[in-house]
């Protein structure tokens, strides 16, 4: 029955995994960029949802949209200036712009609000409250709410991608810039646009771990950036349903190490990771490796 | 005089191929005046600041392996901690059964080789950003995978044995010394390396990977060696930071397997210059600088040097280095090739009777 347990508990972790994993996925996708400071960039949002909920004694959901609007708008900026002259300069000046934002935003949450960690501040009944099946299996609520919002932002994505207009322009500028340019689509602004939506994710993935953990400023590095990437990995890159699939692996990977003794937690998501790595290296779910 | 030139330059005589534009012997004494001076300053300064000598040994020293990556083979690697730790655990354990620490200082290079080869088989499939954070990810798994060993000090880390030398000032001059000769043998390495076969493989990938591999370079053998070179380059300061430290502590903030570490070395290398030889070596000196003046700061010197970084990533790509050696043509590690027109020679060149802008002035650097 434990095993039972740790395997329902891992599908649900997953949930958490894909929401981390989908701005990663979805940034690859449309402007070839991975962003090393994308962790960092979901805890100052869950930092900014601790701001904003000091500042005006807002209940914890009513802060989680404005978190989302100001994340999305720094999200455009950012790709607007920063990381769009990175771009313009080819892949490799835009890792080591978007390293070096991960090291200032990292130092700088911890000169600015020391290595303290930072919890959101939920209402402990919200956090703890859980059913159970059975005598031995227990689900706490926040869980499966965190997973059911991983699957309506994936749903709300794939809609979007498919079915909008503006979906279908950012496909189009993923598929190849230059025609979507001649055609009258300003490149730039989509991957704003696309920038703004994968930060909104950013912030909902940074709000959620918040209330099911206590942020600290190596939080972004140590631990989101890390398993976003992994669940990209093992899920296939650029499929967003693929993030899914790849959450819940590497969420059953490590619930189910953290069984066999709670120090493997860790170490046996990253071993999945190497072993996808070795025989899958295109991940799950993709057709062919991303060159 | 220049008539006659005129004339050989139209009539095609030979062309002569040298390293650089001046004499490379001067740099080459140069260089050597430079290691003897530091290896005698452990006799005229205190223990304190050659302290602060070996820091920027070790970071020079990992600057130049990252400059080795990122610079010349494009393989932006964020999990270079990784052989750093090992190379300290690489001291540790040998240390443990009664070797001593430096004499275990090869052992961690060489370790730290060796295991680079079966990880370079997991990354090389990934390309660039992926490259990046698989390796981050492999440093952290590696780190894990240390930590559950308790024999070795498991998650707190381990004290370095026999280090504790009645004779306080030779452990603080031996430790430089080690440090010392493990740069010198870095830079040393990078050097000859670029001058050589894989200096021009490497060129050849950087301006064309699809022509480099049609014409027979082996793209993928070149850039397992530049890792593997990397790792021991970055294993063996591991083993002096070790040294240095008296200890090994794993863990991510403030540990031996912390990314700061490819901050450090990825700062250095880019204000001073990514892909120079001589980059890493002037962003050293402005990551210590930065360090001593801003130290009772806490992070500040680190938000500084990655704003520091950015800017000079977006708006001066070479670096420091690079923008001296565009005003004054300067290579104290000439890699690349110099053609002389016919009849041209250094002294009218110094003389500056030849404008600079002559077409004969074709430098083939790398």
């Amino acid at each position: 029955m434990a095993w039972v347990n740790a395997i329902i508990q891992g599908i649900l972790t997953g949930g958490l995994y894909a929401l981390f994993a989908c701005g990663l996925s979805l940034m690859f996708g449309v402007m070839k960029v991975v962003n090393l400071a994308y962790g960092d960039l979901a805890v100052v949002a869950g930092y900014i949802g601790v701001g904003v909920i000091a500042a005006t004694h807002m209940p914890f959901l009513w802060a989680i949209p404005i978190v989302v609007v100001i994340m999305a708008a720094l999200g455009y900026v950012l790709q607007r200036t920063l990381l769009q002259a990175a771009l313009r300069r080819g892949e490799l000046i835009t890792l080591i712009v978007t390293f070096g934002l991960s090291i200032v935003i990292e130092n700088g949450l911890l000169q600015f609000f020391s290595a303290n960690g930072k919890g959101l501040g939920v209402n402990q009944s919200f956090v703890t409250a859980s059913f159970s099946i059975g005598s031995q299996i227990t689900i706490a609520w926040l869980d499966v709410i965190i997973f059911a919002l991983a699957v309506v932002v994936l749903l709300g994505l794939q809609y979007y991608l498919s079915s909008t207009k503006y979906g279908r322009l950012i496909r189009a500028v993923a598929d190849d810039r230059e025609a979507a340019q001649l055609s009258g689509a300003d490149y730039r602004h989509v991957f704003g646009i696309a920038a703004a939506i994968a930060f909104g994710t950013v912030a909902l993935a940074g709000m959620a771990y918040g209330t099911t953990t206590v942020l600290y400023p190596t939080t972004g590095t140590d631990t989101i950036l890390l398993i976003a990437f992994a669940t990209v990995v093992i899920g296939g890159l650029g499929s967003l349903w693929g993030t899914l699939l790849g959450g819940i692996v590497l969420g059953v990977a490590q619930q189910v190490g953290a069984q066999i003794n709670i120090s493997y937690e860790l170490l046996a998501g990253y071993l999945i990771f190497l072993v996808v790595l070795i025989v899958r290296p295109q991940g799950l779910t993709a057709r062919r490796i991303q060159s | 005089m220049s008539a006659v030139t005129d004339a050989t330059v139209r009539s095609g005589g030979d062309v002569r191929v040298t390293r650089s534009r001046r004499n490379v012997a001067w740099t080459g004494i140069g260089a050597l005046v430079v290691v003897a001076i530091f290896a005698y300053l452990p006799y005229v300064v205190y223990a304190g600041t050659t302290g602060i000598l070996v820091q920027a040994f070790i970071v020079l020293t990992l600057a130049s392996m990252w400059n080795l990556l990122a610079g010349y083979a494009g393989l932006v690697s964020v999990g270079q901690q990784a052989f750093l730790g090992l190379g300290a655990y690489f001291v540790l354990i040998p240390n443990m059964h009664g070797v001593s620490a430096f004499a275990a200082l090869p052992i961690a290079a060489i370790g730290a080789g060796i295991v680079a080869i079966p990880l370079w088989w997991l990354v090389s499939r990934l390309r660039t950003g992926y490259f990046a954070i698989a390796t981050w990810v492999l440093a952290t798994a590696i780190m894990l995978l240390i930590e559950r060993f308790q024999s070795i000090g498991g998650g707190t880390g381990m004290s370095l044995s026999g280090l504790d030398w009645a004779n306080k000032a030779l452990l603080s001059a031996a430790t430089y010394w080690a440090g010392l000769a493990v740069t010198v043998l870095a830079i040393g390495t990078v050097y000859f390396l670029l001058r050589g076969r894989l200096g021009l493989v490497l060129t050849a990938i950087r301006d064309d990977e699809t022509a480099a591999r049609s014409s027979g370079a082996r793209v993928g053998l070149a850039r397992m060696l530049v890792f593997v070179v990397a790792a021991i380059g970055c294993g063996a300061a591991g083993g002096v930071l070790a040294i240095q430290q008296l200890q090994v502590v794993p863990g991510t903030s403030g540990g031996v397997f912390s990314v700061q570490w490819t901050a450090y070395m990825a700062f250095a290398t880019i204000i001073g210059g990514l892909g120079t030889i001589e980059g890493p070596i002037v962003g050293t000196i402005v990551y210590m600088v930065l360090k001593q003046t801003l130290q009772s700061y806490n992070a500040w010197y680190l938000i500084i040097l990655g704003l520091v970084a950015i800017a000079i990533t977006l708006f001066a790509r070479r670096g420091l280095w690079g923008l001296l050696d565009e005003k004054f043509n300067i290579k104290l590690f000439p890699v690349g090739y110099y053609l002389w027109a016919p009849g041209e020679s250094r002294r009218r060149r110094r003389n500056g009777t030849a404008s600079p802008e002559t077409p004969a002035k074709a430098s083939v650097t790398s």
